[in-house]
């Protein structure tokens, strides 16, 4: 059995001592590899701050142990996340002016920028659905669903044109 | 949409300048009244602008902790000295603590003064706050002072900078002042010729203004470039691309992660631990205790989680009653004359209307909160060759600078404090707990850099919660009017518990120093906060009472977003619906008619249009309309639910609020919706409850508050047509509430007299 843990975040894979099997990857993400673009919040998947994407999909990465993965597992953190979908999520994000704190945008974006990716035209029970999950203290969750719609009209567009 | 690459984007990382053939510029002291004076310290400037080789940064030192503090104290120094702030040569920049950057406005919530009293005693006692602040120092971020005490001093200060830099331009160019002009960084000369900020401000330095700048010297509304028209925060870009650096995600090359674990009866110490297996893994030295707990430091911040959460701990027992019930039982019995703090408003003869009359009686009660910030307590710490370098979150830098001193025996001059950007605090970071902890870490491991984060369970079960509130309510009504209002409220004293925990370094006195609790609370002879957003409403009731009663103190309790006010603001806006219903009256025009403040009347009246009160509404539904007036703004509300087969659902909330002057129209309307989700979603969903003496919601999933899917569409409007300028972090929250309490009751008939509603009624 090896005696490490290989990861692939943002495109670069990195080996980790086996001792972190255990660990969550966002402990890692944050103090091994100083990406603190992702976020501490609860600990327990109930605020959505740490929300990055792995294979496309958001998940908390407060819960996902990195011995879960293998090399094989995409890691996207907001650093990285740049795809089309992504910059129109980031540029609707500023457009609007939606951060106060800003301490749970990056998971918010990550979530957003997931419902996109499925959905194009999301509803606002669509946009309930997948945002409830990322928890805000300032309030800024009518901006959120306003910057959501922005980015996706602007993606409809961008396709159409 | 712009490219983002295109945005500018600025770093708030602090290069140390140093500054050669530089000029430092501030306004004169003791805030803008005494420019006008001829004041013997004159000379004393307070550096609020930078200006050297690499370009000219802004010194904002109100902290920023999501209400967007840099940004509106950058512009107002923008405006003045004509400089553009997304020009990437301006800096903006917390600065040092010092002093000098006191805050004269924070303290006069605290004065037995209702906002709306412009007596001759009211201002003096204002001014005197203010003066007194500056004399110690108060260095502090909070009570939605910013913008109020920000507004001129810095103004001023963007005015004579201006006016230095042209009377250099002038005595270069040999051109006649008068005839130059400044835009952007620049002064110009009639032949077009420019000199920058930057060249010029060496020359600048030397020079000594002519004549005073006065107020009356500032541009008018008409001519300003950057207040009142929407900005672009200067920290909106970094914050929505996942670069904005926060306290906890210092990263230091050899920085060592820490955690801690404390008596979660609050005050609490520590009987004995067993961490042989925290030992094991990092060795005994690594495991350190400190007052009341043990920290652990290891190689990241889970390991020291985990292995903090593996030591076997034995607590002393809690000081005060162990559950939420024993202590409602002590608010309970606290109406009592030995109890009883202030009645500071007393008008007409409550006594005699109320035997006269058929008394309607209601109790009222609102919980515990926690404030959870969503970015946990952390601190990061090195103590080395007799320095102490701190990185934290914090509103109280300098009281923070004191306490280090106290702890370390240092002289203050050799502790830096370096304020990080917070992710959110709504009062938290008021308190100095978690950075006493990462200190006496740093003192059993000097020349360890250490970053020490608080697990959520940590940071909830530690908070220092908004008191409970207990309201005892009595009131008649005649004629379909309200003629009588009488509130009694029950509370924790809140400024004599957080005072007693702050330490202040005073001018004269060798060290630093804590006043005990029951010394303060004494000397607070009234303890304003009690009542606040209750006994200072401008309503004209002919016989309308106030009291406060003091609980003796149990839980430790601090300043939550928008303090006293929070709970008050519902008590007395529901019972005041509550009276406008027996009477038969219409809910709005009752509040407008007893209304006796024409600013907040017409704040009444705008809600009531924009939300188009009196129109019919569907089956099922209901509205309610709250007013409050706190920190100096008065805000009415109107909240649409619908009773659904699933519960009651939050249609709609229209926010009126009147704040003297709009600077930022994009950031008010933020600030605004932010503080109704705030008020809705702890008024909905949320309580801190007590068992065995801890605090038994320790993480999300038992402290809701506001999701996505439970929030309204809200409809915001700033009037200004208030004298004074004010701040807006806090004022939307109190009516909030009663709000949809009210609007809840008009849908279904059923009245809620306790936060959080949930306990009575079912959400959507």
């Amino acid at each position: 059995m090896a005696d490490y843990v290989e990861i692939n975040v943002n495109g670069v894979r990195h080996r980790l001592d086996i001792r972190h099997k255990r660990t969550p990857l966002l402990w890692i993400l944050r103090d091994e590899l100083k990406l603190t673009g992702t976020k501490y919040g609860c600990g327990i998947a109930q605020c959505g701050a740490c929300t990055v994407h792995i294979n496309g999909l958001s998940r908390r990465s407060c819960v996902t142990e990195v011995g879960e993965l293998t090399e094989d597992d995409k890691v996207i953190t907001i650093e990285a996340a740049d795809s089309t979908i992504a910059k129109a999520v980031k540029e609707s994000w500023v457009q609007h002016q939606v951060a106060q704190c800003g301490y749970c945008q990056s998971g918010q974006i990550m979530s957003a920028t997931a419902l996109l990716s499925k959905n194009k035209n999301p509803t606002d029970d669509d946009i309930d659905r997948v945002m409830s999950g990322n928890l805000c203290r300032c309030g800024t969750y009518p901006l959120i669903r306003k910057a959501i719609k922005t980015a996706a009209k602007s993606l409809t567009e961008a396709n159409n044109g | 949409m712009g490219n983002l690459a295109a945005i500018t984007r600025r770093s708030f990382l602090i290069g140390s300048v140093a500054i050669t053939g530089g000029m430092l510029i501030g306004c004169q002291s003791k805030g803008f009244s005494l420019l006008q004076r001829k004041s013997k310290d004159k000379t004393h400037l307070t550096p609020y602008i930078r200006i050297d080789q690499t370009g000219i940064t802004i010194i904002t030192p109100r902290a920023d902790m999501g209400q967007g503090a840099y940004s509106v104290q950058a512009a107002l120094v923008a405006e003045e000295l004509d400089v553009e702030l997304d020009d990437d040569s301006i800096q903006v920049d917390h600065g040092p603590p010092k002093p000098e950057y006191f805050n004269g406005k924070v303290l006069s919530e605290l004065l037995p003064f209702a906002s709306t009293d412009n007596s001759k005693w009211a201002v003096r006692l204002r001014n005197f706050t203010e003066g007194f602040s500056e004399r110690i120092g108060l260095f502090m971020t909070g009570g939605s002072s910013t913008v109020a005490d920000a507004h001129y001093k810095l103004r001023l200060t963007g005015a004579v900078a201006r006016q230095l830099l042209i009377m250099a331009a002038a005595e270069r160019s040999k051109v006649h002042k008068n005839k130059l002009k400044t835009e952007n960084g620049h002064v110009l000369l009639p032949d077009g010729t420019k000199y920058s900020y930057v060249e010029l401000a060496p020359e600048a330095a030397d020079i000594k203004l002519s004549e005073e700048i006065k107020i009356d010297d500032l541009k008018l509304k008409s001519n300003c470039r950057v207040l009142g028209k929407p900005m672009q925060r200067v920290d909106m870009v970094d914050k929505c691309t996942g670069k904005q650096k926060y306290g906890i995600d210092i990263n230091k090359d050899g920085m060592l992660y820490a955690a801690v674990r404390t008596n979660p009866r609050l005050g609490g110490k520590i009987i004995s631990y067993d961490a042989k297996f925290a030992e094991s893994i990092v060795g005994k030295d690594k495991v350190i205790p400190i007052s009341g707990g043990v920290g652990v430091i290891a190689d990241n911040t889970w390991q020291a989680f985990e292995l903090v959460d593996s030591i076997d701990i034995k607590w002393e027992d809690a000081s005060y009653p162990e559950t939420s019930y024993q202590m409602w039982e002590e608010f309970e019995n606290s109406f009592t004359p030995w109890r009883k703090k202030n009645r500071l408003k007393n008008e007409g003869n409550v006594k005699t209307a109320l035997e006269q009359g058929d008394v309607v009686e209601a109790n009222y009660r609102v919980p515990y909160l926690a404030h959870a910030p969503l970015e946990p307590m952390n601190a990061t710490v090195l103590l080395e060759d007799g320095r102490l370098d701190i990185w934290v979150g914090t509103q109280i830098p300098l009281f923070v600078k004191s306490v280090a001193a106290k702890l370390t025996g240092l002289s203050e001059d050799n502790i830096h404090v370096y304020v990080e950007v917070m992710g959110g605090s709504f009062g938290r970071r008021l308190e100095d707990d978690f950075v006493c902890q990462a200190i006496e870490l740093a003192k059993a491991r000097p020349g360890d850099l250490i970053k020490m984060t608080w697990s959520r369970e940590e940071d909830m079960t530690h908070d220092f919660p908004r008191t409970m509130q207990l309201a005892k309510a009595r009131g008649v009504v005649n004629n379909g009017k309200v003629e009588a209002m009488d509130l009694k409220i029950a509370a924790l004293s809140t400024t004599a518990s957080q005072f007693s925990r702050t330490t202040i370094s005073l001018p004269g006195l060798r060290m630093p120093i804590s006043i005990p609790e029951a010394i303060i609370a004494n000397a607070l002879r009234k303890d304003v906060a009690l009542v606040s957003g209750a006994w200072d409403q401008p309503f004209s009731i002919p016989n309308y009472r106030v009291t406060g009663y003091k609980v003796p103190s149990m839980v430790p309790v601090s300043s939550w977003r928008s303090v006293g006010a929070s709970g008050n603001g519902f008590f007395h806006d529901c019972f005041l619906d509550e009276l406008i219903h027996a009477a038969g009256a219409d809910p709005l025009e009752e509040r407008i008619r007893l209304c006796s403040h024409s600013v907040s009347s017409k704040v009444l009246e705008k809600v009531g249009e924009m939300s188009n009160w009196g129109s019919a509404l569907p089956a099922g539904s209901g509205r309610g309309v709250a007013y409050t007036l706190s920190f100096g703004v008065p805000v009415a509300e109107v909240v649409e639910v619908t009773n659904t087969a699933k519960g009651i659902k939050i249609d709609k909330a229209y926010v009126v609020a009147d704040v003297g002057k709009v600077l930022d129209p994009v950031n008010i309307e933020n600030q605004m919706m932010g503080g109704v989700i705030w008020g809705l979603g702890h008024a909905m969903n949320a309580e801190l409850t007590y068992k065995d003496g801890k605090a038994e919601q320790t993480n999300f999933h038992a402290y809701e508050c506001m999701r996505m899917y439970q929030t309204p569409e809200i409809e915001i409007c700033a009037l200004e047509n208030a004298d004074e300028i004010r701040g807006i972090g806090e004022p939307t929250v109190p009516p909030a509430a009663p709000a949809l309490a009210n609007a809840i009751f008009a849908a279904t008939g059923q009245r809620i007299r306790e936060l959080p509603l949930n306990k009575h009624i079912k959400f959507i």
